[in-house]
């Protein structure tokens, strides 16, 4: 009998390359971060709002990962930032050597902020490191209050917590204090914010703290 | 289904440890997941099961070793087991916490079969 004591880490390839891709962004002085919900909460509305504001104010750049489609890329384009588009082909998240290879589609060199907007998935892509300084989970009021407490996994990962479509808390059953609570049970350091991306709400306190961020 | 990738990284690495032999074959992996890692062993399991045909791993079993979220309390320095996710310390109600295990994965072992020459 052969027995052999390996103790490595399952996902080590794809943590050396998020290591390499960590330390590209910051030679380069780029702010990432990683947008995560499920499919429908508002991740490329979010993206979309956050580019109006900022546009003028600082360098931004999209990396969009789907299933299939390049229709996010497309909304994205029309607004007149580098977007690379990744399109998994069925697979349930993003990995870091696809991001690494969406990397060579723009010119990141001159950004200063660069989103990833991940698969709508609120399981698989927590486990993923994709290189990026932060994980920022998106999750919508028409999802339910309890979302926190079925997906902990993505909210004990992510630092900024954004709860969307407040718009429509008159017409949903959801209550951002539960909300609030849930997600702090689970992950106390939790940034949240509040946001809609109809009105406008929340949107200039988001786009300052990823301003505060970049230019830290 | 992330499961499916996972599987076929376990079997990636597994393949850096075999010999030019080409009868040898793999008898079972040791895998621990940390239950802070979504990941359903029954899932992962079939997953490697699907993927085994007609290689050196094809009669290998898979053992996965669940191991359980633990933290211990920056205040009362306490150590806690907790059944969900709630990461509050229960001796003296602090959040601020560190996590000691539960986010596990890993290959820990690989066993070859006997070779029938020996």
């Amino acid at each position: 009998m052969t027995l052999i004591t390996v103790e490595r880490k399952v996902l080590e390839k794809n943590d050396v390359v998020a290591n390499d891709i960590r330390s590209t962004l910051k030679s380069n002085n780029i702010f990432s971060f990683n947008l995560l919900s499920s499919p429908g909460s508002g991740k490329t509305s979010l993206v979309e709002r956050t580019i109006a504001y900022l546009k003028d104010k600082i360098a931004l750049g999209v990396i969009e990962g789907d299933v299939q489609t390049d229709l996010d890329a497309q909304r994205i384009d029309r607004l007149g930032v580098p977007v690379a588009q990744i399109v998994t082909n069925g697979g349930c998240h993003l990995d870091a050597g696809l991001v690494r290879d969406a990397l060579t589609q723009i010119d990141y060199t001159k950004l200063k902020v660069l989103i990833i907007e991940n698969v709508g998935n609120l399981v698989c892509p927590a486990g993923y490191d994709l290189g990026e300084d932060t994980k920022v989970v998106l999750l919508s009021t028409t999802e339910g209050d309890d979302k926190p407490l079925k997906y902990p996994a993505m909210f004990r990962n992510a630092s900024v917590l954004i709860i969307n479509k407040i718009d429509l808390l008159p017409y949903v059953n959801c209550s951002v204090k539960q909300i609030r609570e849930h997600a702090l049970a689970i992950n106390p350091a939790l940034k949240i914010f509040e946001t809609s991306c109809t009105t406008d709400e929340g949107i200039p306190a988001w786009c300052n703290w990823i301003l505060a961020q970049a230019n830290q | 289904m992330h499961e499916l990738s996972l599987a076929q990284e376990i079997i990636s690495i597994t393949e850096q440890y075999y010999s030019s032999d080409e009868n040898e074959r793999v008898k079972s992996i040791k895998v621990k997941i940390g239950k802070l890692q979504n990941v359903l062993p029954d899932s992962l399991e079939f997953c490697f099961n699907a993927l085994i045909q007609n290689s050196k791993l094809e009669r290998a079993k898979m053992m996965i070793e669940l191991i359980p979220i633990k933290f211990e309390c920056k205040g009362c320095n306490d150590i806690s087991e907790p059944e969900s996710f709630l990461f509050v310390c229960p001796t003296c109600g602090n959040s601020d916490i560190t996590i000691i295990s539960g986010n596990e994965l890993t290959i820990s072992e690989i066993e070859f079969e006997d070779s029938l020459t020996n």
